[in-house]
């Protein structure tokens, strides 16, 4: 008998994937891994050499084979192991996204394969970003984690994450619920790098809860597109004060699909939240949602969608919502699907670049987000990713 | 004898049906500066754009450089040879860093970057976007920036003194001096003339105003009316017939002259 809730609503196939994976041994250091792995590695934000890192953890399919912190304020665990260590955790774990949310939240909670916890103490400033991997090296592998990240108090943290697969994997399910929690005056930058097999079917679920006068920056990157791939997190703004600030940065080739939305919902007087998108497409499909809603007096929220679409076989659907629930309250968006302006390719190919060359300049251009309250050895790094993204499709 | 670095033989440019150019005829020689006058909408910036190679013209005629027919090249191809222009409105291209449009384009002159932007006063704008919020004279110090540093051995220049305050022409004009080679220290092993001979590269200057003319000598002036060269004579003269007279008197005369030749 076929049971309903056991099957996705979306029209991805689950038989493809199975659900066992060989467990790897650890590594105490993530310079051990093969150099291919380490370039893959790189390429999604991760350094192996834990230069400039407060932390690490790596999961590859099923195993966490690595994990070191290396700053007293913060920690750094699987999300399994966080749950045994931690009583208090269950006041946290489902609360952001619901278990039954749909499909995926329900297989995460049934399959779970670890996932990471990430926490800074009250009052801990966490200068380096800690860093986290997920990572994919068995073909047509289903992997379902579920992460946490708490920034308590005052503290402030940076994250980042990138979700790869090794350079043989071609297809593979990654299901991922995330759930965070900014606490009272806490900072919490997080940048996620996806970095996917073209052939990967990608279902992240997350949520945020920002509390009274916390701020929550995330960055999204995703250069090197799969071939489905659909979210749209939460932010909640939940006490007096609290900032959202989400940006994303997408570019989609021929045969991928990027459902890719953002929500941000101001429950509480004077929070503000702005949502920035920039979308290229060389002939993938990509929707940019976007989703505001104010609820109280006196909110601020603005949402930016811009499109590049570059191919006739592309499409570039970009769905900008408001919602106001309160008088006096100031929300705007503005959307923009567009090609490069012939005026611009020629201006610069009057400086001697090839129409490639130049094209290629205009679009890293268009992606490279001036991204506030980033830190600047972080920025240097999301611009060389953009630099070295893959032109030739254009 | 000089040789002829550009050539234009009856070149005619349409943008749609509407011909702007009517059969342009023109010879620059190697050290040569010339400048273009004429009344707005004359096709003053059409003949830069279609002798640089822009789309949206259908051209007919020949456009020689060195010799080479260029008039089927490509922009960047003519940029490649050693052809540069500054822009009278650059567009503003967000995201793209001064810097990195000039280390993409003056390849190996990395060093140089830094040394001609605080010349130019623009060390501040090397990180900002290629002309994104700036001021006219901004604009037009960035171009000259990017030229000096691309060195084009034929430099057209589409009014590069429009939007400049009185404060800045003297600079532009200094180092639209240097861009064109015209910038010529005494040396004492070689007479004035003889460095005068050794100027090797040469430029086309729309100018609406003349203002760059007092910082700038320019070998010979053309009158361009209808899409045509009306007039060819010396520069400082045609100027002052303009300002005392305006295009009116090229007009006159214009009209005069075709009908002698009916």
């Amino acid at each position: 008998m076929s049971n309903r809730k056991n099957v996705p609503t979306d029209d991805l196939d689950i038989s493809l994937y199975h659900e066992v994976a060989a467990s790897h041994p650890e590594l105490t250091d993530l310079s051990q891994l093969s150099p291919e792995d380490q370039k893959v590695l790189l390429m999604s934000g991760i350094d192996p050499s834990g230069k400039e890192r407060s932390g690490s953890f790596f999961q590859k399919d099923h195993s966490v084979i690595h994990c070191q912190t290396d700053f007293e304020g913060a920690e750094i665990i699987s999300a399994s192991k966080a749950r045994e260590k931690y009583a208090w955790l269950k006041d946290y774990w489902g609360k952001a996204v619901p278990v039954d949310k749909d499909y995926y939240t329900r297989r995460a909670e049934e399959h779970q394969e670890h996932g990471y916890f990430i926490r800074s103490l009250p009052g801990a400033e966490v200068h380096y970003p800690l860093q986290a991997c997920l990572y994919l090296s068995e073909d047509k592998l289903a992997q379902d984690v579920h992460n946490i990240v708490i920034a308590e108090e005052g503290s402030s943290l940076n994250i980042i994450t990138g979700c790869a697969t090794a350079p043989s994997v071609r297809s593979g399910l990654h299901v991922g619920v995330s759930e965070f929690y900014v606490k009272k005056g806490a900072t919490l930058s997080f940048t996620m790098i996806h970095n996917w097999a073209e052939e990967m079917a990608v279902r992240p679920r997350s949520a945020v809860i920002v509390e009274e006068g916390g701020t929550y920056i995330s960055n999204y990157i995703c250069l090197v597109p799969a071939r489905d791939l659909q979210m749209y997190p939460t932010t909640i703004l939940r006490g007096k004060g609290a900032v959202a600030t989400i940006n994303t940065v997408l570019l989609a080739t021929p045969g991928s699909l990027m459902d890719v939305g953002s929500r941000v919902i101001l429950q509480a007087e004077e929070c503000k939240a702005e949502i920035i998108s920039r979308a290229v497409s060389t002939g993938g499909k990509i929707i940019a949602r976007g989703d505001l809603v104010g609820e109280k007096p006196g909110i601020k929220a603005h949402l930016e969608c811009k499109g590049l679409l570059l191919s006739d076989q592309g499409v570039i659907h970009s769905i900008p919502e408001l919602q106001g629930r309160a008088a006096n309250l100031d929300m705007s968006h503005e959307a923009a699907i567009g090609k490069i302006a012939q005026e611009e390719i020629e201006y610069l190919m009057s400086r001697g670049l090839s129409e490639h060359e130049a094209t290629s300049l205009i679009v890293k251009g268009f992606l490279s987000l001036d991204i506030i309250g980033l830190p600047d050895d972080l920025k240097k790094e999301l611009n060389r990713m953009i630099d070295e993204t893959d032109t030739n499709a254009m | 004898m000089r040789s002829i670095i550009l050539e234009i033989k009856d070149l005619h440019a349409w943008v749609g049906d509407k011909e702007i150019l009517k059969g342009v005829n023109l010879q620059i020689k190697r050290g040569e500066v010339h400048a273009i006058f004429g009344p707005n909408g004359s096709g003053k910036t059409t003949l830069l754009n279609v002798l640089m190679g822009f789309s949206g013209y259908k051209v007919k005629g020949e456009i020689l450089f060195r010799g080479q027919n260029i008039t089927d090249m490509s922009v960047d191809e003519r940029s490649n040879l050693g052809i540069g222009m500054s822009f009278q409105r650059p567009p503003a291209i967000k995201g793209v860093k001064l810097r990195s449009l000039i280390e993409t384009s003056a390849r190996g002159k990395e060093e140089l970057i830094e040394e001609y932007a605080a010349k130019l006063h623009l060390a501040d704008f090397l990180d900002r976007d290629v002309n994104v919020g700036f001021s006219g004279g901004e604009i037009k110090r960035a171009e000259l920036l990017q030229l000096i540093l691309q060195e084009p051995e034929l430099v057209f220049l589409d009014e590069p003194e429009s939007g400049v305050d009185l404060e800045n022409i003297a600079l532009i004009g200094e180092y639209t001096n240097i861009l064109i080679g015209r910038h010529q220290e005494p040396d004492e092993t070689k007479t004035m003339k003889e460095l005068y001979r050794q100027r090797r590269k040469s430029g086309l200057i729309i100018t609406h105003t003349g203002h760059i003319l007092n910082y700038l000598d320019v070998d010979i002036g053309h009158v361009l009316m209808e899409g045509v060269f009306a007039c060819q004579a010396n520069p400082g003269e045609m100027l002052h017939t303009i300002t005392e007279c305006g295009f009116e008197e090229c007009f006159r005369c214009f009209r005069k002259e075709t009908e002698n030749v009916k």
